[in-house]
């Protein structure tokens, strides 16, 4: 997944620092920037007008730059590339770059800085944008030298891809790219420290595959890795060769097809029951790239309580960091998924998935009987669930889903059935209100050829709808969906749970009383279509309309109702056993479940459910 | 909580020592006593660093420290397969009655005057954190006046070398 740096000429050609950037992007095979200029960074501007292979797609605000290139990058698996000017335009740019990072998008964020002989003074827009990124990058650099700069973009694009992926910020100072220099690609790479694990321990692998068929109860706990790892064919076929149940987590979704029987949904806060219960009634979790994330695991011990742990992941500081693995695999997914079927289709190891069909059955009964779904108050309230039910049945699984974050992100995960990895695109870990629309753009730019759904709130799209005009500007005829409840959405379910259904600072006036502002206008004023829509009766009319408006963007404004909630939910802080399929309801299980769940519940015996201690 | 003595070596470049004081606070590790300096290879700097944790974070520590590119190799210095010293200058209050008394204790930690005056000696001694610990505690009856201690450097016992095993992992 590395860009393999093109060996373009060894000859070295007289440049200065800027076209030195610009030829060195275009050398590493970039083909889109997302940026917005400014006083640092204008010598960098100059050339690239002149580039014939970067594309610059100017943005409104820089934060629009920082989603796009994770959107691009979601959407394809290569580096999204943004620039940004010092200071302001640096700082903008944090909060993709967290973003990049808490979700390990392969991204290169490109600043310009004071020159180097004002760093320190407290110039004009000067910020101190390596030292601001330091925690939320994978690496970074404040680059002072022309002459640097060939090799600094080189590693930087090589770090962002390789091992796991994420973001790298190469900030610029003003004279360097104003400084002649000479030019000469490739350069040679200068990280001694550098070198991520690819290939597991065979070792390692054969504990795996021991633990895995001496296991009654396995899952397999599905994680982003694997779509970075473009693993999936490898996935499904472990999947095909044992018969083991799938989890795919928020960040996984797509990763395994969710019309095969063996997918028993997302796990965590609003994930379904048989996926979050296959967890914690697993013997074992094989666990592929992901985290153990506070949002999937709830009270961490209580999670999965009688399962082994096999932790496959290519950052060996997320191994044991939050629960401790029995069998922990360094490497590649791919390459693991790889010698893991290999170990468990021949051999001393050799899987017979006759072996969990108990198992199977009694995960594959949770499915049937608890799936996802929501009811209505009457047959005219327009739920968000069916708008976004509808609209990935009728757009498909080749389109690409690129939600917000809140209730209607958690929508977009559960109704609407991923087939392929990379067709959906969310800020998973640092939940960034604002993301859809950038990102959808980023996204549509990749793939030109796919609808791109942007499923936004009527929240987060007015934190960065400005990029409308961005796509209208530059022929992106993105599709934006908002889930119009007039509120914060998630912000109000928590205040009905928890604070008595005291309202505070959640309306949005957005659609109740007033339409502030009104979405169908704004659509129009940015030139792009507006709809509305406001029964459930017009949904398929109203999505239909959009899909066959392809010269410009579309903006439905979905007007729904208020009080529809996210279920299943388990409450933050306790154990996942206490999940609720709607307010106050516990899954009703049948005997043999429920008394093995009171059991279980019970684990110390003293009367009290495990978890309501202190409640 | 126990100490544990981290070697750190890093590749000698500015603000490398922000990062892993930054990745310290971030992740909330507390940083007992850190000492930066050069090594015999002039690309490499050598990071001593005492942190007080758990075995289980212990392990966070040192794998978060490993994923920084500029981090070349972590090695973890058992106490009693290392020489651990630092050195400690200290202005303790001694006039004519008392500065034999002081003299002598300073010897007994073999440790060297390095200025006096009518009502003062400044004293500097090296050693472990034991032995630190025990000569403050003697001196401290006669008045501190001031004291500034170095961070903890470590180098394990033995013919093996960690640089020399780093710089051939990472050609």
């Amino acid at each position: 997944m590395a860009h393999k740096a093109q060996p373009q000429s060894k000859n070295t050609t007289e440049v200065t620092g800027a076209q030195s950037l610009i030829l060195s992007l275009e050398a590493v095979g970039a083909d889109t920037v997302f940026g917005l200029p400014g006083g640092a960074i204008l010598p960098a501007y100059d050339p690239l007008l002149d580039s014939t292979k970067v594309r610059h797609i100017l943005v409104r605000h820089e934060q629009g730059a920082g989603h796009a290139a994770e959107g691009y990058a979601a959407a394809t698996g290569k580096v999204g590339v943004c620039m940004a000017t010092s200071g302001p335009g640096a700082t903008n740019l944090v909060t993709p770059i967290a973003d990049a990072y808490m979700d390990s998008v392969p991204m290169v964020a490109i600043t310009g800085q004071v020159s180097s002989r004002a760093i320190g003074t407290d110039a004009f827009q000067e910020a101190d944008i390596r030292g601001i990124t330091m925690p939320i990058t994978k690496h970074n650099y404040l680059v002072t030298k022309a002459d640097d700069i060939p090799r600094v973009i080189a590693e930087a694009f090589h770090i962002a891809a390789t091992g796991r992926p994420g973001p790298v910020l190469v900030d610029i100072s003003k004279d360097a790219l104003q400084a002649k220099s000479t030019f000469a690609w490739p350069p040679k790479f200068n990280l001694p420290g550098y070198h991520p694990v690819i290939k597991p321990h065979a070792k390692q692998i054969r504990e795996a595959a021991r633990l895995i068929k001496a296991a009654q109860r396995p899952v397999l706990y599905v994680g982003g890795g694997i779509i970075r790892a473009h693993a999936a064919q490898e996935l499904a076929q472990f999947v095909e060769a044992t018969g083991i149940p799938v989890v795919t987590t928020l960040m996984a979704r797509g990763a395994f097809p969710d019309s095969h029987e063996l997918h028993l949904g997302m796990p965590g806060m609003h994930g379904s029951v048989a996926a979050v219960t296959g967890l914690q009634k697993a013997d074992l979790l094989i666990t592929l790239g992901a985290r153990f994330d506070d949002r999937v695991t709830g009270e961490l011990k209580s999670f999965a309580p009688e399962a082994k742990v096999i932790h496959a992941d290519i950052d060996p500081a997320e191994i044991s960091k939050n629960r401790v693995a029995d069998v922990p695999i360094v490497g590649d997914a791919k390459a693991i998924i790889v010698d893991l079927l290999a170990a468990v289709t021949e051999g001393e190891y050799a899987v017979d998935p006759a072996s969990y069909a108990a198992w199977r059955e009694r995960a594959l009964g949770w499915k049937a009987t608890f799936p996802v779904g929501y009811n209505a108050p009457t047959s005219e309230a327009l739920m968000p669930q069916y708008v976004i039910e509808r609209l990935g049945a009728i757009s498909g699984p080749e389109s690409v889903y690129v939600p917000g974050v809140g209730q209607h992100q958690m929508w977009a995960a559960q109704f609407i059935r991923y087939e392929r990895p990379n067709s959906f695109a969310n800020s998973g870990g640092l939940g960034t209100m604002g993301y859809s629309v950038p990102a959808a753009m980023g996204a549509k730019v990749a793939e030109p050829d796919r609808v791109v759904w942007a499923i936004d709130g009527d929240g987060c799209f007015q934190m960065t709808n400005q990029e409308l005009a961005t796509c209208v500007i530059n022929n992106i005829p993105i599709k934006v969906a908002v889930i119009n409840n007039s509120s914060l959405g998630m912000v109000r379910q928590w205040q009905t749970l928890f604070y008595n259904e005291r309202y505070s600072a959640t309306d949005l006036h957005t659609s109740v009383g007033s339409r502030i502002p009104d979405f169908v206008k704004l659509a129009d004023a940015y030139g792009c279509v507006g709809l509305r829509c406001e029964s459930p009766e017009d949904v398929d009319a109203t999505i239909r309309k959009a899909m066959e408006i392809n010269d410009v963007p579309v903006v439905i404004d979905f007007v729904v109702e208020r009080d529809a909630m996210v279920w299943p939910m388990v409450a933050a802080g306790v154990s996942n056993d206490l999940i609720q399929i709607a307010k106050d309801t516990a899954p009703q299980w049948d005997r043999e479940e429920s008394e093995a769940l009171e059991q279980d519940l019970d684990a110390d015996h003293d009367g009290i459910p495990t978890g309501s201690h202190g409640a | 909580m126990s100490k544990h003595t981290l070697s750190v070596l890093v590749e000698n470049k500015p603000g490398v020592l922000a990062r892993i004081s930054a990745l310290f606070s971030r992740r909330g590790f507390n940083i007992d006593s850190l000492a930066v300096g050069p090594t015999e290879h002039p690309d490499v700097s050598r990071m001593t660093v005492v942190v007080d944790v758990e075995d289980l974070p212990l392990e966070q520590v040192t794998k978060q420290l490993n994923k920084l590119v500029e981090v070349l190799k972590v090695v973890e210095l058992d106490r009693d397969s290392s020489v651990q010293r630092q050195i400690v200058l200290v202005k303790v209050r001694a006039d004519a009655n008392t500065r034999s008394q002081v003299t002598e204790i300073v010897q007994l930690f073999r440790g060297k005057v390095v200025d006096v005056t009518p009502e003062a000696l400044s004293v500097e001694v090296t050693g472990n954190a034991d032995k630190i610990h025990d000569l403050l505690a003697l001196l401290e009856p006669y008045g501190v006046k001031e004291l500034v201690q170095s961070g903890i450097v470590a180098l394990g016992r033995g013919t093996r070398s960690i640089t020399d095993r780093a710089l051939r992992s990472a050609g």
